[in-house]
Protein backbone atom coordinates (compact mmCIF):
# COMPACT_ATOMS: atom_id res chain seq x y z
CA UNK A 1 0.00 0.00 0.00
CA UNK A 2 0.89 3.69 -0.46
CA UNK A 3 3.00 3.60 -3.70
CA UNK A 4 4.65 6.62 -4.81
CA UNK A 5 2.21 7.06 -7.80
CA UNK A 6 0.72 10.12 -7.73
CA UNK A 7 -3.09 10.75 -7.84
CA UNK A 8 -4.07 14.21 -6.44
CA UNK A 9 -2.14 17.20 -5.58
CA UNK A 10 -4.39 19.73 -4.45
CA UNK A 11 -2.19 23.21 -4.33
CA UNK A 12 -2.78 26.43 -2.06
CA UNK A 13 -6.48 26.34 -1.86
CA UNK A 14 -8.86 28.72 -0.47
CA UNK A 15 -12.32 29.17 -0.85
CA UNK A 16 -14.34 31.96 0.28
CA UNK A 17 -18.45 32.64 0.25
CA UNK A 18 -19.94 35.63 -0.52
CA UNK A 19 -23.37 35.35 1.85
CA UNK A 20 -24.57 39.60 1.60
CA UNK A 21 -21.81 42.30 2.17
CA UNK A 22 -18.97 40.38 4.22
CA UNK A 23 -17.04 37.40 2.26
CA UNK A 24 -16.19 34.61 4.54
CA UNK A 25 -13.27 32.20 3.94
CA UNK A 26 -14.04 29.45 4.70
CA UNK A 27 -11.04 27.37 3.16
CA UNK A 28 -7.18 28.59 3.25
CA UNK A 29 -3.75 27.45 1.94
CA UNK A 30 -4.65 23.84 1.87
CA UNK A 31 -2.39 21.80 0.16
CA UNK A 32 -1.56 18.17 -0.01
CA UNK A 33 -1.15 15.19 -2.10
CA UNK A 34 -2.74 11.69 -1.97
CA UNK A 35 -0.97 9.00 -3.61
CA UNK A 36 -2.83 5.81 -5.84
CA UNK A 37 -4.36 2.88 -3.31
CA UNK A 38 -3.82 5.32 -0.29
CA UNK A 39 -6.00 6.99 2.22
CA UNK A 40 -6.53 10.46 4.27
CA UNK A 41 -9.12 11.49 6.50
CA UNK A 42 -10.00 14.92 7.50
CA UNK A 43 -11.15 15.57 10.90
CA UNK A 44 -11.69 19.29 12.64
CA UNK A 45 -14.13 21.56 14.54
CA UNK A 46 -17.68 22.19 13.06
CA UNK A 47 -17.98 24.83 10.31
CA UNK A 48 -14.10 24.40 9.93
CA UNK A 49 -14.67 23.61 5.98
CA UNK A 50 -14.26 20.16 5.77
CA UNK A 51 -17.66 19.30 3.61
CA UNK A 52 -16.33 22.11 1.45
CA UNK A 53 -13.38 20.81 0.63
CA UNK A 54 -14.75 17.34 0.03
CA UNK A 55 -17.18 19.37 -2.65
CA UNK A 56 -14.00 21.01 -4.10
CA UNK A 57 -12.30 17.88 -4.49
CA UNK A 58 -15.15 16.11 -6.43
CA UNK A 59 -15.36 19.15 -8.66
CA UNK A 60 -18.90 19.97 -7.44
CA UNK A 61 -17.83 23.35 -6.03
CA UNK A 62 -14.98 25.63 -7.70
CA UNK A 63 -12.14 27.10 -5.61
CA UNK A 64 -11.59 31.27 -5.16
CA UNK A 65 -8.05 29.83 -5.19
CA UNK A 66 -5.79 27.10 -5.69
CA UNK A 67 -4.93 23.91 -8.01
CA UNK A 68 -6.47 20.52 -8.17
CA UNK A 69 -4.43 18.09 -10.10
CA UNK A 70 -6.31 14.26 -10.78
CA UNK A 71 -3.58 11.73 -11.85
CA UNK A 72 -1.72 15.00 -13.91
CA UNK A 73 -5.05 16.86 -15.16
CA UNK A 74 -6.24 19.73 -14.16
CA UNK A 75 -9.63 18.92 -11.79
CA UNK A 76 -12.42 21.21 -13.04
CA UNK A 77 -15.78 19.14 -13.01
CA UNK A 78 -16.66 16.02 -11.73
CA UNK A 79 -15.84 12.80 -13.25
CA UNK A 80 -16.31 9.18 -12.70
CA UNK A 81 -12.62 9.12 -11.65
CA UNK A 82 -14.22 10.94 -8.26
CA UNK A 83 -17.43 8.87 -6.62
CA UNK A 84 -18.37 10.73 -3.59
CA UNK A 85 -20.91 9.55 -0.81
CA UNK A 86 -22.18 12.41 1.27
CA UNK A 87 -23.64 12.54 4.67
CA UNK A 88 -27.10 11.17 4.22
CA UNK A 89 -25.94 8.88 1.78
CA UNK A 90 -27.63 10.32 -1.11
CA UNK A 91 -29.81 7.97 -2.11
CA UNK A 92 -32.50 8.60 -4.24
CA UNK A 93 -35.78 7.51 -2.22
CA UNK A 94 -38.14 7.15 -5.01
CA UNK A 95 -35.53 4.58 -6.57
CA UNK A 96 -34.89 1.30 -5.38
CA UNK A 97 -31.89 -0.53 -4.80
CA UNK A 98 -31.28 -1.69 -7.98
CA UNK A 99 -32.05 1.82 -9.67
CA UNK A 100 -30.03 3.34 -7.14
CA UNK A 101 -26.47 1.78 -7.38
CA UNK A 102 -26.61 1.49 -11.43
CA UNK A 103 -28.14 5.22 -11.80
CA UNK A 104 -24.11 6.15 -12.53
CA UNK A 105 -23.51 3.83 -15.16
CA UNK A 106 -26.93 4.58 -16.78
CA UNK A 107 -26.45 8.72 -16.80
CA UNK A 108 -22.87 7.97 -17.97
CA UNK A 109 -24.40 5.37 -20.64
CA UNK A 110 -21.76 2.24 -19.52
CA UNK A 111 -23.15 -0.92 -19.98
CA UNK A 112 -22.15 -3.14 -16.91
CA UNK A 113 -21.35 -6.79 -16.85
CA UNK A 114 -24.07 -8.37 -14.75
CA UNK A 115 -21.78 -10.86 -13.13
CA UNK A 116 -19.42 -7.71 -11.59
CA UNK A 117 -22.56 -5.52 -10.22
CA UNK A 118 -23.19 -9.24 -8.68
CA UNK A 119 -19.76 -9.68 -7.28
CA UNK A 120 -19.89 -5.77 -6.00
CA UNK A 121 -23.21 -6.76 -3.66
CA UNK A 122 -21.61 -9.99 -2.70
CA UNK A 123 -18.52 -7.93 -1.39
CA UNK A 124 -20.82 -5.40 0.39
CA UNK A 125 -23.19 -7.89 1.63
CA UNK A 126 -26.74 -6.20 -0.10
CA UNK A 127 -27.57 -9.18 -2.18
CA UNK A 128 -31.54 -9.73 -2.23
CA UNK A 129 -32.04 -5.92 -1.45
CA UNK A 130 -32.63 -5.16 -5.05
CA UNK A 131 -36.49 -4.47 -4.87
CA UNK A 132 -36.15 -2.63 -2.00
CA UNK A 133 -36.69 1.69 -1.55
CA UNK A 134 -34.00 3.20 0.59
CA UNK A 135 -36.20 3.80 3.34
CA UNK A 136 -36.62 0.42 4.05
CA UNK A 137 -33.43 -0.57 5.03
CA UNK A 138 -31.40 0.03 7.98
CA UNK A 139 -28.77 2.60 8.55
CA UNK A 140 -25.56 0.47 7.41
CA UNK A 141 -27.59 -0.87 4.44
CA UNK A 142 -28.19 2.04 3.09
CA UNK A 143 -24.27 3.07 3.56
CA UNK A 144 -23.38 0.13 2.37
CA UNK A 145 -25.62 0.75 -1.13
CA UNK A 146 -24.42 4.11 -1.06
CA UNK A 147 -20.87 2.58 -1.41
CA UNK A 148 -21.79 0.47 -4.15
CA UNK A 149 -23.00 2.93 -6.09
CA UNK A 150 -19.80 5.15 -5.70
CA UNK A 151 -18.17 1.65 -7.01
CA UNK A 152 -19.44 0.61 -9.46
CA UNK A 153 -18.22 2.44 -11.90
CA UNK A 154 -14.45 1.91 -10.52
CA UNK A 155 -13.15 5.47 -9.54
CA UNK A 156 -9.84 6.01 -8.88
CA UNK A 157 -10.63 8.08 -5.32
CA UNK A 158 -13.77 7.54 -3.62
CA UNK A 159 -14.86 10.73 -1.39
CA UNK A 160 -16.88 10.01 1.68
CA UNK A 161 -18.33 12.83 4.26
CA UNK A 162 -18.75 11.29 7.81
CA UNK A 163 -20.07 7.79 6.49
CA UNK A 164 -20.52 6.27 9.33
CA UNK A 165 -22.01 9.39 11.51
CA UNK A 166 -25.23 8.36 11.87
CA UNK A 167 -25.16 4.82 13.15
CA UNK A 168 -24.53 2.90 16.28
CA UNK A 169 -20.58 1.70 17.49
CA UNK A 170 -20.75 -1.60 16.42
CA UNK A 171 -21.92 -0.86 13.30
CA UNK A 172 -20.05 1.72 12.84
CA UNK A 173 -17.43 -0.69 13.82
CA UNK A 174 -18.04 -3.52 11.21
CA UNK A 175 -18.40 -0.88 8.52
CA UNK A 176 -15.29 0.60 8.75
CA UNK A 177 -13.96 -2.75 8.48
CA UNK A 178 -15.88 -2.93 5.73
CA UNK A 179 -14.57 -0.35 3.98
CA UNK A 180 -11.13 -1.71 4.80
CA UNK A 181 -11.86 -4.99 2.94
CA UNK A 182 -13.15 -3.23 0.02
CA UNK A 183 -10.19 -0.93 0.05
CA UNK A 184 -7.75 -3.50 -0.13
CA UNK A 185 -9.61 -5.85 -2.46
CA UNK A 186 -9.89 -3.22 -5.33
CA UNK A 187 -6.86 -0.79 -4.45
CA UNK A 188 -8.97 2.80 -5.16
CA UNK A 189 -7.75 5.98 -2.90
CA UNK A 190 -10.10 7.28 -0.34
CA UNK A 191 -10.97 10.51 1.60
CA UNK A 192 -13.18 10.15 4.45
CA UNK A 193 -14.04 12.84 6.49
CA UNK A 194 -14.99 12.70 9.92
CA UNK A 195 -15.82 14.08 14.08
CA UNK A 196 -14.81 10.98 14.84
CA UNK A 197 -11.18 10.84 15.91
CA UNK A 198 -10.67 7.38 16.45
CA UNK A 199 -12.69 6.50 12.89
CA UNK A 200 -10.11 9.29 11.37
CA UNK A 201 -7.26 7.11 12.53
CA UNK A 202 -8.53 3.43 11.89
CA UNK A 203 -9.24 4.51 8.32
CA UNK A 204 -6.51 7.24 7.56
CA UNK A 205 -2.92 7.07 6.13
CA UNK A 206 -2.51 10.70 6.75
CA UNK A 207 -4.65 12.79 8.99
CA UNK A 208 -5.45 15.89 7.80
CA UNK A 209 -6.71 18.33 10.70
CA UNK A 210 -8.52 21.38 9.79
CA UNK A 211 -9.35 24.94 11.75
CA UNK A 212 -11.78 27.87 11.05
CA UNK A 213 -9.85 30.57 13.00
CA UNK A 214 -7.53 31.24 11.14
CA UNK A 215 -9.43 28.50 8.56
CA UNK A 216 -7.31 26.33 6.76
CA UNK A 217 -4.60 23.36 7.62
CA UNK A 218 -3.43 22.85 11.39
CA UNK A 219 -1.08 20.19 10.56
CA UNK A 220 -0.84 16.71 8.86
CA UNK A 221 -0.07 13.34 10.85
CA UNK A 222 1.14 10.43 9.37
CA UNK A 223 -0.36 7.32 10.84
CA UNK A 224 1.64 4.48 8.73
CA UNK A 225 0.23 1.53 11.04
CA UNK A 226 -3.51 2.28 9.59
CA UNK A 227 -5.17 -0.80 8.59
CA UNK A 228 -2.99 -3.06 10.37
CA UNK A 229 -5.05 -5.89 12.33
CA UNK A 230 -6.36 -4.80 16.02
CA UNK A 231 -5.18 -1.41 15.33
CA UNK A 232 -7.91 -0.18 17.40
CA UNK A 233 -6.43 -2.22 20.69
CA UNK A 234 -3.09 -0.88 20.14
CA UNK A 235 -1.04 1.41 22.50
CA UNK A 236 -0.34 3.48 18.79
CA UNK A 237 -3.81 3.96 18.61
CA UNK A 238 -4.36 5.48 21.94
CA UNK A 239 -1.33 7.54 21.56
CA UNK A 240 -2.75 9.01 18.15
CA UNK A 241 -6.23 9.82 19.79
CA UNK A 242 -4.49 11.41 22.59
CA UNK A 243 -2.22 13.25 20.30
CA UNK A 244 -5.32 14.33 17.86
CA UNK A 245 -7.49 15.51 20.70
CA UNK A 246 -4.53 17.80 21.71
CA UNK A 247 -3.99 19.28 18.57
CA UNK A 248 -8.01 19.79 18.52
CA UNK A 249 -7.82 21.39 21.93
CA UNK A 250 -5.00 23.58 21.32
CA UNK A 251 -6.80 25.04 18.31
CA UNK A 252 -9.56 25.61 20.44
CA UNK A 253 -7.47 27.46 23.13
CA UNK A 254 -5.98 29.67 20.37
CA UNK A 255 -9.23 30.34 19.38
CA UNK A 256 -10.89 30.89 22.27
CA UNK A 257 -7.85 33.07 22.94
CA UNK A 258 -7.80 35.47 19.85
CA UNK B 1 -58.03 -0.96 -5.57
CA UNK B 2 -57.81 -3.29 -2.72
CA UNK B 3 -60.01 -5.15 -1.49
CA UNK B 4 -60.66 -3.33 1.43
CA UNK B 5 -60.35 -0.25 -0.46
CA UNK B 6 -63.69 -1.56 -1.87
CA UNK B 7 -65.26 -2.91 1.35
CA UNK B 8 -64.50 0.39 2.85
CA UNK B 9 -66.25 2.38 -0.39
CA UNK B 10 -69.36 0.11 -0.12
CA UNK B 11 -69.84 0.59 3.68
CA UNK B 12 -69.60 4.16 3.22
CA UNK B 13 -72.02 4.19 0.46
CA UNK B 14 -74.69 2.26 2.24
CA UNK B 15 -73.69 4.83 5.05
CA UNK B 16 -75.32 7.69 3.13
CA UNK B 17 -77.96 5.62 1.16
CA UNK B 18 -79.31 5.20 5.03
CA UNK B 19 -78.63 8.78 6.03
CA UNK B 20 -80.43 9.64 2.81
CA UNK B 21 -83.02 7.72 3.41
CA UNK B 22 -84.02 8.72 6.94
CA UNK B 23 -83.52 13.04 5.41
CA UNK B 24 -86.10 12.14 3.07
CA UNK B 25 -88.41 10.23 5.63
CA UNK B 26 -87.75 13.48 7.71
CA UNK B 27 -88.15 16.12 5.14
CA UNK B 28 -90.54 14.52 2.98
CA UNK B 29 -90.33 13.34 -0.56
CA UNK B 30 -91.61 16.77 -2.00
CA UNK B 31 -88.54 18.32 -0.61
CA UNK B 32 -85.99 15.26 -0.75
CA UNK B 33 -87.30 12.61 -2.74
CA UNK B 34 -85.75 9.02 -1.22
CA UNK B 35 -83.08 6.74 -2.54
CA UNK B 36 -85.21 4.47 -4.07
CA UNK B 37 -87.03 6.60 -6.42
CA UNK B 38 -83.74 8.56 -7.70
CA UNK B 39 -82.29 4.85 -8.20
CA UNK B 40 -85.35 3.93 -9.96
CA UNK B 41 -85.24 6.88 -12.22
CA UNK B 42 -81.47 6.45 -12.70
CA UNK B 43 -82.47 3.16 -14.16
CA UNK B 44 -84.41 4.36 -16.91
CA UNK B 45 -81.91 7.22 -17.61
CA UNK B 46 -79.19 5.26 -17.96
CA UNK B 47 -81.44 2.94 -20.80
CA UNK B 48 -81.74 6.66 -22.93
CA UNK B 49 -79.02 8.02 -25.33
CA UNK B 50 -79.56 11.61 -24.53
CA UNK B 51 -78.11 10.98 -20.80
CA UNK B 52 -75.56 8.96 -21.89
CA UNK B 53 -74.85 12.70 -24.72
CA UNK B 54 -75.50 14.45 -21.21
CA UNK B 55 -72.45 12.27 -19.18
CA UNK B 56 -70.01 12.18 -22.28
CA UNK B 57 -70.31 15.92 -22.88
CA UNK B 58 -69.43 16.76 -19.01
CA UNK B 59 -66.97 14.00 -18.39
CA UNK B 60 -64.77 14.81 -21.83
CA UNK B 61 -64.76 19.18 -20.66
CA UNK B 62 -63.55 17.88 -17.69
CA UNK B 63 -60.74 15.84 -18.78
CA UNK B 64 -59.78 17.78 -21.77
CA UNK B 65 -59.60 20.86 -19.42
CA UNK B 66 -57.50 19.32 -16.94
CA UNK B 67 -55.10 17.94 -19.38
CA UNK B 68 -54.75 21.17 -20.90
CA UNK B 69 -54.17 23.19 -17.33
CA UNK B 70 -51.34 20.32 -16.74
CA UNK B 71 -50.00 20.21 -19.72
CA UNK B 72 -49.15 24.09 -19.47
CA UNK B 73 -48.38 24.05 -15.47
CA UNK B 74 -46.38 20.94 -14.77
CA UNK B 75 -43.80 21.74 -16.72
CA UNK B 76 -43.72 25.74 -15.88
CA UNK B 77 -44.21 24.30 -12.20
CA UNK B 78 -41.54 22.17 -12.99
CA UNK B 79 -38.87 24.89 -14.10
CA UNK B 80 -40.03 27.65 -11.94
CA UNK B 81 -39.39 25.23 -8.70
CA UNK B 82 -35.91 24.02 -9.64
CA UNK B 83 -34.81 27.36 -10.79
CA UNK B 84 -34.40 30.57 -7.90
CA UNK B 85 -33.70 33.04 -10.58
CA UNK B 86 -36.82 32.24 -12.67
CA UNK B 87 -39.21 31.99 -9.98
CA UNK B 88 -38.20 35.18 -8.53
CA UNK B 89 -38.88 36.57 -12.23
CA UNK B 90 -42.19 35.15 -12.44
CA UNK B 91 -43.88 35.43 -8.95
CA UNK B 92 -44.69 38.69 -9.18
CA UNK B 93 -47.43 37.70 -12.13
CA UNK B 94 -48.30 34.12 -10.13
CA UNK B 95 -48.99 36.45 -6.60
CA UNK B 96 -50.89 39.07 -8.60
CA UNK B 97 -52.67 36.69 -11.17
CA UNK B 98 -53.41 33.88 -8.89
CA UNK B 99 -56.47 35.68 -6.54
CA UNK B 100 -58.04 37.16 -9.22
CA UNK B 101 -60.97 34.86 -9.33
CA UNK B 102 -61.07 33.35 -13.25
CA UNK B 103 -64.94 32.50 -12.87
CA UNK B 104 -65.58 36.00 -13.86
CA UNK B 105 -63.87 35.80 -16.65
CA UNK B 106 -66.14 33.81 -18.24
CA UNK B 107 -68.61 36.22 -20.15
CA UNK B 108 -65.51 37.10 -21.82
CA UNK B 109 -64.57 33.23 -22.63
CA UNK B 110 -68.31 32.76 -23.29
CA UNK B 111 -67.81 35.88 -25.73
CA UNK B 112 -64.14 34.39 -27.41
CA UNK B 113 -65.12 30.63 -27.57
CA UNK B 114 -68.68 30.20 -27.91
CA UNK B 115 -71.60 27.75 -26.10
CA UNK B 116 -69.23 24.42 -27.32
CA UNK B 117 -67.14 22.72 -25.47
CA UNK B 118 -64.41 25.05 -25.99
CA UNK B 119 -65.16 27.61 -23.89
CA UNK B 120 -66.13 25.29 -20.96
CA UNK B 121 -62.78 23.46 -21.54
CA UNK B 122 -60.68 27.30 -21.42
CA UNK B 123 -62.45 27.99 -18.16
CA UNK B 124 -61.91 24.71 -16.48
CA UNK B 125 -58.17 24.65 -17.84
CA UNK B 126 -58.03 28.47 -16.35
CA UNK B 127 -59.22 27.77 -12.93
CA UNK B 128 -57.39 24.60 -12.72
CA UNK B 129 -53.59 25.72 -14.49
CA UNK B 130 -53.13 28.06 -11.16
CA UNK B 131 -53.51 25.63 -8.81
CA UNK B 132 -51.77 22.61 -10.56
CA UNK B 133 -48.97 25.89 -11.38
CA UNK B 134 -48.18 26.43 -7.27
CA UNK B 135 -48.49 22.93 -6.30
CA UNK B 136 -45.87 21.66 -8.71
CA UNK B 137 -43.14 24.34 -8.11
CA UNK B 138 -43.73 24.35 -4.34
CA UNK B 139 -43.52 20.15 -4.97
CA UNK B 140 -40.35 20.74 -7.08
CA UNK B 141 -38.45 23.35 -4.47
CA UNK B 142 -38.61 20.43 -2.19
CA UNK B 143 -35.02 19.16 -3.93
CA UNK B 144 -32.45 18.95 -0.74
CA UNK B 145 -29.21 19.78 -1.89
CA UNK B 146 -27.32 16.93 -1.29
CA UNK B 147 -29.69 14.74 -3.92
CA UNK B 148 -28.21 17.60 -6.22
CA UNK B 149 -24.70 17.04 -5.42
CA UNK B 150 -25.63 13.75 -5.10
CA UNK B 151 -26.83 13.37 -9.15
CA UNK B 152 -23.67 15.49 -10.63
CA UNK B 153 -21.26 13.56 -8.46
CA UNK B 154 -22.84 10.54 -10.58
CA UNK B 155 -22.27 13.06 -13.99
CA UNK B 156 -25.73 13.84 -14.40
CA UNK B 157 -26.65 16.89 -16.40
CA UNK B 158 -29.92 19.09 -16.68
CA UNK B 159 -31.89 16.47 -17.79
CA UNK B 160 -30.68 14.12 -15.76
CA UNK B 161 -32.01 16.30 -13.17
CA UNK B 162 -35.23 17.08 -14.23
CA UNK B 163 -35.92 12.67 -15.35
CA UNK B 164 -34.39 11.71 -11.86
CA UNK B 165 -34.67 14.35 -9.88
CA UNK B 166 -37.28 17.11 -10.33
CA UNK B 167 -40.06 14.75 -11.64
CA UNK B 168 -40.23 11.78 -9.28
CA UNK B 169 -40.02 14.61 -5.99
CA UNK B 170 -42.97 16.63 -7.37
CA UNK B 171 -44.84 13.72 -8.88
CA UNK B 172 -46.93 13.24 -5.31
CA UNK B 173 -47.70 16.64 -5.19
CA UNK B 174 -48.58 16.87 -8.94
CA UNK B 175 -51.51 13.76 -8.19
CA UNK B 176 -52.61 15.59 -5.06
CA UNK B 177 -53.08 18.95 -7.47
CA UNK B 178 -54.99 17.12 -9.70
CA UNK B 179 -57.49 15.57 -7.22
CA UNK B 180 -58.06 18.73 -5.57
CA UNK B 181 -58.26 20.27 -9.26
CA UNK B 182 -60.96 17.65 -10.03
CA UNK B 183 -63.60 19.14 -7.31
CA UNK B 184 -63.07 22.36 -8.52
CA UNK B 185 -63.33 21.08 -12.15
CA UNK B 186 -67.06 19.44 -11.21
CA UNK B 187 -67.82 22.72 -9.71
CA UNK B 188 -67.11 24.79 -12.42
CA UNK B 189 -68.20 22.58 -14.79
CA UNK B 190 -72.01 22.55 -13.29
CA UNK B 191 -71.80 26.43 -13.00
CA UNK B 192 -70.91 27.09 -16.29
CA UNK B 193 -73.49 24.26 -18.55
CA UNK B 194 -75.98 25.82 -15.98
CA UNK B 195 -75.60 29.07 -17.56
CA UNK B 196 -74.81 28.23 -20.90
CA UNK B 197 -74.75 24.89 -22.67
CA UNK B 198 -77.11 22.70 -24.72
CA UNK B 199 -75.39 19.64 -23.31
CA UNK B 200 -74.28 18.45 -20.41
CA UNK B 201 -74.71 17.22 -16.42
CA UNK B 202 -75.17 20.67 -15.35
CA UNK B 203 -77.76 21.56 -18.05
CA UNK B 204 -80.07 18.00 -17.31
CA UNK B 205 -79.64 18.91 -13.42
CA UNK B 206 -80.81 22.46 -13.39
CA UNK B 207 -83.13 21.73 -16.16
CA UNK B 208 -84.99 19.24 -13.97
CA UNK B 209 -84.68 21.65 -11.10
CA UNK B 210 -86.57 24.13 -13.16
CA UNK B 211 -89.18 21.48 -13.91
CA UNK B 212 -89.27 20.59 -10.39
CA UNK B 213 -88.43 16.71 -11.46
CA UNK B 214 -86.60 16.33 -8.15
CA UNK B 215 -85.65 12.55 -9.00
CA UNK B 216 -83.93 14.05 -12.41
CA UNK B 217 -82.48 16.63 -10.23
CA UNK B 218 -80.98 13.81 -8.18
CA UNK B 219 -80.00 11.61 -11.03
CA UNK B 220 -77.88 14.53 -12.33
CA UNK B 221 -76.17 15.33 -9.33
CA UNK B 222 -75.17 11.48 -8.97
CA UNK B 223 -73.74 11.24 -11.99
CA UNK B 224 -72.34 14.54 -11.81
CA UNK B 225 -70.46 13.71 -8.58
CA UNK B 226 -69.69 9.91 -10.28
CA UNK B 227 -67.58 11.68 -13.10
CA UNK B 228 -65.46 13.86 -10.26
CA UNK B 229 -65.28 10.39 -7.86
CA UNK B 230 -64.15 8.31 -11.10
CA UNK B 231 -60.91 10.90 -12.22
CA UNK B 232 -60.04 11.24 -8.34
CA UNK B 233 -60.06 7.86 -8.39
CA UNK B 234 -57.88 7.73 -11.60
CA UNK B 235 -55.31 10.25 -10.14
CA UNK B 236 -54.81 7.71 -6.68
CA UNK B 237 -54.71 4.85 -8.58
CA UNK B 238 -51.92 6.58 -11.00
CA UNK B 239 -50.02 7.76 -7.67
CA UNK B 240 -50.03 4.27 -6.50
CA UNK B 241 -48.25 3.39 -9.50
CA UNK B 242 -45.78 5.80 -10.21
CA UNK B 243 -44.69 7.07 -7.00
CA UNK B 244 -44.71 3.36 -5.34
CA UNK B 245 -41.70 4.26 -3.34
CA UNK B 246 -44.40 6.56 -1.14
CA UNK B 247 -46.50 3.79 -0.26
CA UNK B 248 -44.68 0.88 0.69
Amino acid sequence: MGTSLELLKVEGLRKEFRNGVQPKTVLQGVTFDLSSYDSLSIVGPSGCGKTTLLLILSGLLAPTEGRLQLEGELLMKPTSKIALVLQEYGLFPWKNVASNITLGARLQKIRLPLEELASLKRELGIEGLDHLYPHQLSGGQRQRVALARALLLHPRLLLLDEPFAALDTITREHLQNHLLTVFHHRQFSFIIVTHNIEEAIFLGRRILILDHEPPGMRTVIENPEMGALDYRKNSAFFQRTLEIRQILKDAAWDRDAG
Amino acid sequence: MGQRRWLAYLITLIILVILWHGASLLLGSNLLPGPLPVFTRMGEEIGKKVFWGHLQASAWRMIAGLFCASLAAIPIGLILGSSQRLDRMFAPLIYLSYPIPKIVLMPIILLLFGLGDASKIVLIALITFFQLLITTRDSARKISTEVIYSLKSLGGNRWHFFRHVVWPVSLPGIFTSLRIGTGTAVAVLFFVESISSRRGLGLYLIDSWGRADYNAMFVGIIALSAVGIVLYELFDILEKRLCKWRNL
